[in-house]
């Protein structure tokens, strides 16, 4: 497919998924908008842990920050819903930089754990300072929004982050980022500033995850720090990544709509079993198919193709 | 071609691993169109010297310049855009690219950068020019092992480097397809490039190289034409041991 046709394809399906909110309502809606959710945090996400394999378990990190800092903007700052959205993900942004920095020149075990910690050092410091000096437990996040609004907001956030990728994908950064997948000494000794591509690209997840964050805020109403920095996004952005394949750019999608199908039949049938669900997921997904539906996919045409 | 101004000096490199020395205050230069060789028993420091001038491993002491740019403390990615490629002791090929985009990955980031149409125009001449030509388009999988060692060549080349440092390039040949790869280098050497090469194999230094040093235990020990030390009793006693 020529890229100009994929081009074409794109623009067709996003205006289609503009559609939706026209059509579906009530529960169907939500499932959308949880479905747009996903695919922006998990699609961004495997731009960076695709090519450097680099596990990031920090989307709720960020995804809470940008929610909490609309909550606490609008709660306790008088500020308006569209200051703290775009404040948040600039917040992000300087922090992810920062811990990119510190982590990234680690190898890829000591990142997971460092950014899975991170998330909960986050909480607990959030909840700190919110106990300590700003007094109330809980952050309301009144907006005249609904359902609708938010999945559209979403829809143009995933686009953007399609674009992104796009871009990114036809860039020498984007280059940069294959080769220091397949091997960061030769990536080093071929002139890439290996740190730095890094970085930059954990930077964007971390914007992302947060402006994600943000949108989805007046969906809560009601926000504490342990609602937001929830351990339990992190690994779900990963688990529909990683069962959608993280080699193409649209790979992410098609294990998003799947998984949080399932993860909605899962809550609403047997509430209690939602973890043991989780990690069964996550085994399965690593035994059986390691690189994804598209990986499979590629594989079966690959078989039965006589080349 | 003879060989020219300096453009490589090496004053005083010292390496040490804890306690142990690695390179020992070794100087040396090299010059514009030579081939310059560094050879030596196992373990005496050559690999090393090659991984402390590409910025692989920074150095204890000492200083390296080229062409008048101090690299001694250059992270591996400045070395590269200043000039310095290299290939591995042990081939390094990028698995999940095609033989085309591996040697493009050399083209897009190095000394001289390039990209898109000019850098895939530019990464087929030199796969054409180390007999790679008809394998552009496959997988690295499908590649033999002299074919996977022109490979890394064609990448180190495609940054155009003011110096290319061969870390044992001809190791593990079998003696057809060392003859192939002394040509290539010696066709390289023809067009007036630069080059550092570590080596073991004497048939390579003796036809290669125009001055070689030898190391023993991180030392250098002798300086000269190949002929000059492979005579030199200090380097025989280093390879074969005192009567």
């Amino acid at each position: 497919m020529s890229e100009r046709l994929k081009l074409a394809l794109g623009v067709l399906i996003a205006l289609a998924a503009a559609f939706v909110p026209l059509i579906a309502d009530g529960y169907w809606l939500s499932i959308a908008v949880t479905i747009m959710m996903y695919t922006a945090l998990s699609t961004s996400w495997a731009l960076f842990s695709g090519p450097t394999h680099y596990i990031a378990l920090s989307t709720g990190a960020f995804y809470g920050i940008g929610g909490y800092l609309v909550a606490t903007g609008m709660s306790d700052f008088e500020a308006s819903f569209w200051t703290m959205a775009a404040i948040a993900p600039l917040v992000a942004i300087i922090l992810a930089g920062a811990i990119g920095a510190a982590t990234l020149r680690l190898s890829g075990v000591y990142f997971v754990i460092f950014t899975l910690g991170l998330a909960e050092m986050i909480r607990n410091l959030v909840s700190w300072v919110q106990n300590n000096f700003l007094g109330a437990r809980g952050l309301y996040v009144l907006t005249d929004f609904d359902e609708r609004h938010i999945y559209w907001m979403l829809l143009a956030v995933t686009v953007a982050v399609f674009l992104f990728g796009w871009l990114l994908g036809r860039s020498r950064t984007g280059f940069a980022l294959r080769i220091l997948g397949n091997d960061e000494e030769v990536a080093r000794h071929v002139g890439i500033d290996t740190a730095r591509t890094k970085i930059l690209l954990f930077m964007s997840t971390g914007f992302f995850a947060a402006l994600v964050g943000a949108i989805v805020a007046p969906r809560y109403y009601y926000i504490e720090p342990n609602v937001v920095f929830s351990p339990e996004l992190s690994f779900l952005v990963v688990i529909m990544a990683l069962l959608g394949g993280t080699r193409h750019l649209w790979g992410p999608l098609l294990g998003v709509v799947p998984f949080t199908m399932l993860w909605e039949a899962v809550s609403a049938a047997a509430p209690n079993a939602t973890t043991m669900v989780l990690g069964a997921a996550f085994l399965m997904i690593v035994y059986l198919i390691p690189d994804g539906i598209t990986g499979l996919a590629a594989k079966l045409i690959r078989t039965r193709s006589p080349s | 071609m003879t060989p020219g101004r300096t453009i490589l000096e090496v004053q005083g490199l010292t390496k040490r691993f804890g306690g142990l020395i690695a390179v020992n205050d070794l100087s040396f230069d090299v010059r514009e169109h030579e081939v310059m060789g560094i050879i030596g028993p196992n373990g005496s420091g050559k690999s090393t010297t090659i991984n402390l001038i590409s910025g692989a491993l920074p150095a204890t002491s000492g200083s390296i310049v080229l062409e008048g740019q101090d690299l001694t403390a250059a992270r591996p990615h400045e070395t590269a855009r200043f000039g310095v490629s290299r290939t591995f002791q042990l081939v390094r090929i990028l698995p999940a690219l095609t033989v085309l985009e591996n040697a493009v990955a050399g083209a897009v980031f190095g000394h001289k950068r390039r990209w898109g149409a000019e850098a895939a125009g530019f990464a087929s001449g030199l796969l054409e020019r180390v007999g790679l030509a008809e394998k552009a388009a496959q997988p690295v999988s499908s590649l033999t092992y002299i074919d996977q060692k022109r490979l890394e060549l064609a990448r180190a080349l495609a940054g155009e480097p003011e110096i290319l440092l061969l870390d044992e390039w001809l190791a593990g040949l079998n003696p057809s397809e060392l003859q192939i790869g002394i040509d290539l280098i010696a066709a390289l050497r023809a067009e007036g490039r630069t080059i550092v090469l570590v080596e073991h194999v004497m048939d390579a230094i003796r036809s290669l190289c125009d001055r070689c040093i030898v190391m023993n235990s991180g030392t250098k020990i002798a300086e000269g034409t190949p002929t000059e030390v492979l005579s030199d009793p200090h380097v025989i006693e280093a390879y074969l041991g005192t009567e």
